[in-house]
């Protein structure tokens, strides 16, 4: 812009800018008030909290003390001695990949096949795969999952002779990832899946006839270069809603497989900060672990944007 | 012309490839899937209508033998604490929903049809700061959003469940989508009348924009529905629904069965909600793409 103005004949000093800045901002008076409702609840509840904790993660505040500072401490302790945020690391890393793609590629395949249907078939499926994501239903699992012998799975799995004494599922080390990931998976179906059900309905059907003409004979041609090509835009959407539910997934975890889980083997990078944020009140190193979450959803998402990039239009 | 024509047809009539088995193998898959999705629906469903000593056979039942509605009268016994009745909660949670429900959708309605149609200074700014804020409107900032609670003095105030969910960047984005499809002459022609940008926006673009509305209510009234009082409010008298369903589930098998009528009595009106607004909903989201 500035560069423009600068070559352009009848130069504009900086103060000529600034007033006509502020005359278009006066002219635009209207858009302002009717954003302004919006803005004050957004940036006091979601800018003020995402830009505090960066300085914040530099400082040791309790609370009821003033914030200290004590520069890149948070973030040594965290990555040098902190034990336990190494160990919900690699946790977040298994749990978010196990969770992200897969469910990422699960709404999209499942989006595809429903769209193949019946229009009756498409609102029941539709339905039945939403559902689980609509409320915090997912207590029943802990009755499915349970450590006795009136868990759901541990009787079918005795009765089948598979096991001859139940298994602590919830409480077992070696399961209660496991189990924390199946549940995840189950929730997961939420708002991406639901785009990308719209963007498979929106796609103009002349397209699929010149797909034919130009010889593509397979459901699966049909999806590699017509769908995906065509669905950038959804693609990102989901991809931005699976990075957050898979990347800040902890509620689930507490709920389930208690808090802190066994040996910590369910302890996500969201339920340390749970852990520093609320249960000790060392809000300064809450916020440094949210900085770290915060950049990974951020890269993650520029990856991905990267890769659907040849998509956008 | 015309052999363009009768391929054309041919080609419309017989989609690539649409094999009657392939048809069969989809639905084969998708019941498959579906069950495993539909099993802890069911079952949290079969034991909410169990008599309390059906609980406590082994093998457990996948149904009820003797199914009975005493669970959903005892939720509301049972679920009561100190001098707080269960209709307390539920009333706590359906003003939480509706006024959320409500701000939100009025506020990002004005904020979205001001950020798809209007150039003004700044605009672009925030318009792209709303994408970002996509992937940051979770349970990360909530600490933050303590803080922020704590010096504004809301922590254990009511309004605490309602103000932080009120400005949502996902209903934005869904709305200033939506609102970008409407053509620019039909805003222009309404300036020209004489219109202002507020009368332009809820008597000429939202009449027209029913199908992101109803997008906007359902997620609203999902998120809503589901807000815990966690760590913002300790009285017991302005707690949630949630909170005690949750707080039910953890007390063992012998609440179970109230606990499980409990979980319908939440998941119930989000899927009235849904199933009402199904196709709107699907519309809507079709517009949902991140372009930039």
């Amino acid at each position: 812009m500035a560069q423009i103005a600068a070559d352009d004949i009848g130069k504009r000093t900086k103060k000529e800018e600034r007033a006509m800045m502020w005359r278009s901002v006066k002219q635009n008076k209207a858009c302002y008030a009717m954003l302004a409702p919006f803005m004050i609840f957004f940036i006091i509840f979601t800018i003020v909290p995402v830009v505090m904790s960066l300085p914040m993660g530099f400082t040791d505040f309790n609370m009821a003390q003033t914030p200290k500072f004590i520069g890149l401490s948070n973030y040594t302790t965290l990555f040098l001695s902190d034990k336990i945020f190494i160990e919900s690391i690699r946790v977040t890393i298994v749990f978010a990949l196990f969770t992200g793609p897969v469910s990422y590629v699960l709404c999209f395949l499942l989006a595809w096949l429903i769209n193949e249907l019946h229009p009756k078939l498409k609102t029941v499926f539709t339905l039945i795969f939403y559902a689980p994501s609509m409320a915090n239903v997912y207590t029943v699992w802990q009755l499915i999952f349970s450590g006795d012998m009136n868990g759901y799975i541990n009787s079918f799995l005795i009765n089948l002779g598979i096991i001859n004494s139940p298994i602590q599922w919830l409480t077992d080390a070696k399961y209660v990832l496991g189990v924390t990931i199946v549940v995840q998976l189950w929730i997961s179906l939420g708002a991406g899946f639901l785009a990308l059900r719209a963007g498979f309905q929106n796609i103009d059907r002349s397209m699929y006839e010149a797909g034919a003409i130009e010889g593509i004979k397979t459901r699966w041609q049909e999806l590699i270069y017509i769908v995906i090509p065509s669905m950038g835009p959804q693609l990102m959407f989901a991809a931005v809603m699976q990075i957050v539910s898979s990347f800040t997934a902890g509620t689930v975890a507490q709920n389930l497989v208690g808090f802190p889980s066994t040996d910590y083997k369910a302890h996500t990078i969201m339920t340390h900060a749970y852990d520093y944020g609320w249960v000790r009140y060392e809000m300064g190193y809450a916020s440094a672990i949210c900085m770290v979450l915060f950049i990974a959803m951020y890269l993650c998402n520029k990856l991905i944007s990267k890769v659907l990039s040849k998509y956008m239009d | 012309m015309a052999q363009v024509n009768t391929v054309k047809l041919k080609a419309s009539n017989k989609q690539a490839g649409r094999k009657i088995g392939g048809t069969v193998a989809i639905f084969a898959v998708l019941l498959i899937v579906g069950l495993f999705m539909l099993m802890p629906i069911y079952l949290t469903v079969v034991m909410s209508i169990k008599p309390v000593e059906e609980l406590f056979i082994f093998p457990p039942k996948l149904y009820a033998m003797r199914p009975t509605l005493d669970n959903f009268g005892d939720m509301f016994e049972a679920l009561h604490s100190n001098r707080v009745p269960f209709s307390r909660y539920v009333f706590n949670s359906v003003a939480v929903t509706v006024s959320v429900t409500v701000l939100q959708c009025v506020f990002a309605s004005m904020a979205a049809f001001v950020l798809a149609k209007c150039k003004f200074p700044g605009g672009k700014t925030i318009n792209s700061i709303i994408v970002v804020a996509l992937l940051y409107q979770s349970n990360v900032i909530y600490i933050m959003q303590y803080i922020v609670m704590a010096k504004m003095g809301l922590i254990d105030n009511p309004l605490a469940l309602i103000l932080p969910s009120i400005a949502s960047p996902m209903g934005l984005f869904l709305m200033r989508q939506s609102i970008g499809q409407v053509p620019d002459a039909m805003i222009e022609a309404a300036k020209v009348d004489g219109a202002g940008l507020f009368r332009i926006c809820w008597q000429i673009v939202m009449p027209n924009q029913k199908p992101a509305l109803m997008t906007l209510i359902i997620f609203a009234f999902q998120a809503a529905w589901n807000i815990q009082a966690g760590t913002v409010v300790f009285q017991e008298q302005y707690k949630t629904l949630p909170t005690v369903v949750t707080q039910a589930a953890a007390s063992g098998l012998a609440r179970a069965g109230v606990a499980m009528a409990a979980a319908v009595f939440m998941l119930i009106p989000p899927i009235v909600v849904f199933m009402l607004a199904q196709r709107q909903v699907i519309e809507t989201m079709a517009h949902s793409g991140i372009k930039d």
